[in-house]
């Protein structure tokens, strides 16, 4: 092959990339590189001139230790998550094995995560409030000694909330469980049950094993996932009543305390953090390669 | 969970966008050119851009035919205007967002007149000025106040109307005992209704037309007696009662008109522009009221009374004759704020008839005094600087939750904590 062929061969690659790059650097980098040049300065959102001042913001976050009170909020989302994850790995495994309706049931499942988050909020709201649907279930089976203020109890409202964020992202996981363990070649299992090992064993012994960076990931997801909840919490409370998380206190001081260097400066600490968790619980549970 | 990654990114995004605009110098044409071309005008009433805008813009054109109007209404007009400010594009015509300070007022703006000259015309002119120039002719004016049903009131045995909070708590008092309604409704859970319609009672307890900008001098805002004390220790105590709703956190604005209509709920802290709304949604219009915040100076209610938003040209708008043409065509003949129950802007406007409870009752009127030159936004600063938000509702959402006892926290501590705040927050800003 000539050269003259060979240079523009080596170039089709990044034609085809140039798109999704250009895409990625205009909505992603861009923006973020912005917020890093923001969390420098005492911009208001509005002024033309923002003054720069240097680490002030960063020196303000970490000389505030209230600001941080809100990752106790994280933590009902984080354990929220294992139920999510167990749940998930639970549904997938059944429905690797033959199942009637196994289609129908893979759609239910999965549906959730198809809404739109918004409207998930509102549906929620309704299903929550005094005399909703979830009071009246409760009262249908004689339970109503369980009902409370599902948003309005303190001592409730993170758990009722974390719920949402199970129902919602529960489908998520369980796909990509499932496409994990589809990919384990089928005659694994029948040498298993060749060897007389029951359905127990063989998700103790081929599946878990063969999709050990699946659970990896899903836990990595589940920990940056759970450090920035925003979306379910913002909609149903605004953040009140005690569930307020990180990204809903970056948002208020931005909009509400026209306060947009320190904003930025808070999202850069949680990108911070964030990576940080995922490198820790890297280096504390390794991954096996290949397995 | 991977849950969050997607609107927080977007979160992110928005903080970054902002700014992306920005610089240049004003537009092309000028006020005084020819008045034609087209504009477009920014709303905040998606209900009713389709059909009583469609009629304003009919009207204009039969004085202005050269002119081609637009309309775009916007829902959350305040969050996404004040983004697209940082950009060239925003509209012709538009209702100047409340987050722009008054030193910031000629980067977005055009100067519509002297405030001397304004304020001979216009009631509210000084709201929107700096430095002797107006930016924005207000579209109606508001009056504070609670709208009650006056039914449930009566049912309640109460007849007078409260002159003091002790006896407005125990009218409260009367209603829960003998009605099953709601004696007053917080509408925590959309939280706007928490924010200017009760730190806009300032003002009207003392009859002091400089109470918002004294806050500036002092060092506790929530001391004993002080007007921010009183209003808040209103709301606590109505809650640490029972006088509230059960489960603030779901409650739901739309609802709550037609609750309020129908008797379910009894009174409401809100500004006189909603009497109107309250009034559709009623059984029977005439069971509305509104009454002034129970505390009388002299033997007298006050209320402090005050533009809604204020409506500008944009400084880039390359058709500034035709757009200066719409707000004052807007201001003197619309007759918008008249048709919304509001007060007009012009001065010799007519009375609105929303606010007869009001006449009956002899209430005074009166506009705060503006921030004195240098002084402007001043508190707005200091309020950012102390994260309180006097007319934001989440320190009410907090004082609530500890009335109704979800917070382990006392009335007494909340100011305090308040009062400390503004203090270190005032000695931050100059």
């Amino acid at each position: 092959m000539s050269r003259a062929v060979a240079f523009p061969r080596r170039l089709t690659p990044w034609l085809f990339l140039l798109g999704p790059l250009a895409l990625l650097a205009l909505f992603t980098y861009v923006p973020v590189g912005t917020m890093f040049y923001y969390s420098v300065t005492d911009w208001d959102g509005l002024s033309r001139n923002p003054d720069f001042v240097g680490l002030e913001n960063y020196l303000e976050i970490f000389t505030r230790p209230e600001l941080f009170e809100v990752f106790v909020v994280s933590l009902y989302y984080f354990g929220a998550s294992f139920v999510q994850i167990v749940l998930a790995l639970y549904f997938a495994t059944v429905l690797s094995f033959k199942v009637r309706f196994a289609n129908l049931f893979k759609g239910v499942l999965f549906f959730p995560y198809l809404v739109n988050g918004v409207a998930i909020g509102f549906v929620f709201l309704y299903f929550f409030r005094p005399d909703g649907v979830l009071d009246a279930v409760l009262a249908f089976f004689g339970a109503e000694g369980l009902i409370r203020q599902w948003l309005g109890d303190p001592a409730a409202v993170n758990y009722s909330l974390a719920g949402v964020s199970v129902w919602r992202f529960t489908g998520l996981n369980f796909v990509l469980f499932l496409g994990a363990i589809q990919s384990i070649p089928g005659e694994r299992y029948e040498a298993a049950e060749l060897d007389g090992a029951n359905r127990w064993q063989q998700f103790c012994y081929i599946i878990l094993p063969g999709i050990r960076p699946v659970i990896g990931l899903m836990f990595i997801l589940a920990l940056s996932g759970s450090l920035s909840v925003f979306e379910i919490p913002y909609i149903m409370t605004g953040g009140a009543n005690g569930s307020e998380t990180f990204v809903i206190q970056t948002i208020s001081t931005a909009f509400r305390f026209s306060n947009f260097g320190l904003a930025s400066a808070m999202a850069v600490v949680l990108l911070a953090i964030v990576l940080l968790v995922t490198w820790l619980q890297r280096r504390l549970v390794p991954e096996e390669r290949g397995a | 969970m991977r849950s969050m990654t997607i609107p927080s990114l977007a979160a992110v995004a928005a903080l970054a966008l902002a700014a992306c605009g920005g610089g240049g110098s004003s537009g092309s044409s000028a006020q005084d050119g020819p008045i034609s071309g087209e504009i477009t005008v920014l709303t905040q009433r998606t209900d009713i851009v389709d059909t009583v805008f469609a009629d304003y813009e009919r009207r204009f054109k039969e004085i202005h035919p050269d002119v081609e109007v637009t309309f775009e209404a916007i829902t959350d007009y305040e969050g996404e205007v004040r983004i697209r400010l940082n950009t060239q594009e925003y509209g012709d015509v538009l209702l100047l967002p409340d987050a722009v300070t008054k030193d910031q007022l000629s980067q977005f703006f055009e100067p519509l007149g002297s405030l001397e000259e304004m304020s001979r015309k216009y009631r509210f002119a000084a709201e929107k000025a700096y430095e002797g120039q107006v930016y924005g002719i207000a579209i109606t004016g508001n009056a504070n106040g609670f709208v009650y049903n006056k039914r449930v009131w009566e049912q309640a045995g109460v007849t007078a109307v409260p002159t003091t909070p002790e006896e407005f708590l125990a009218a409260l008092q009367a209603i829960a005992d003998r009605t099953d309604a709601v004696p007053l409704y917080t509408n925590y859970a959309d939280g706007w209704p928490l924010g200017a319609t009760w730190s806009g009672h300032r003002g009207a307890l003392s009859n002091n037309p400089n109470a918002v900008n004294e806050t500036a001098s002092t060092d506790a805002p929530w001391a004993p007696g002080s007007e921010l004390f009183v209003i808040d220790s209103l709301l606590f105590d109505a809650v640490q009662r029972g006088l509230t709703e059960a489960d603030p956190t779901t409650t739901e604005w739309e609802l709550s008109k037609q609750l309020l209509g129908t008797g379910q709920i009894a009174t409401m802290s809100l500004g006189s522009w909603a009497i109107v709304q309250m009034q559709e949604a009623a059984t029977n219009p005439e069971d509305i009221g509104f009454m002034p915040f129970p505390v009388q100076v002299d033997g007298q209610f006050h209320a402090v009374i005050s533009g809604d938003y204020k409506q500008g040209v944009n400084v880039h708008s390359d058709n500034k004759a035709a757009a200066r043409a719409w707000v004052d065509w807007f201001a003197d003949q619309s007759n918008y704020a008249t048709d919304q129950g509001g007060i007009s802007p012009l001065l010799n406007g007519p009375e609105p008839t929303s606010l007869s409870d009001f006449t009956d009752l002899g209430v005074q009127y009166f506009e705060l005094t503006p921030e004195t030159a240098g002084q402007e936004g001043l508190v707005d600063r200091i309020d950012d600087e102390a994260e309180i938000g006097i007319t934001e509702h989440l320190y009410r959402q907090r004082l609530i939750d500890a009335a109704r006892g979800a917070r382990p926290e006392t009335k007494d501590q909340i100011f305090a904590e308040l009062n400390q705040r503004w203090a270190a927050a005032r000695a931050e800003t100059d």
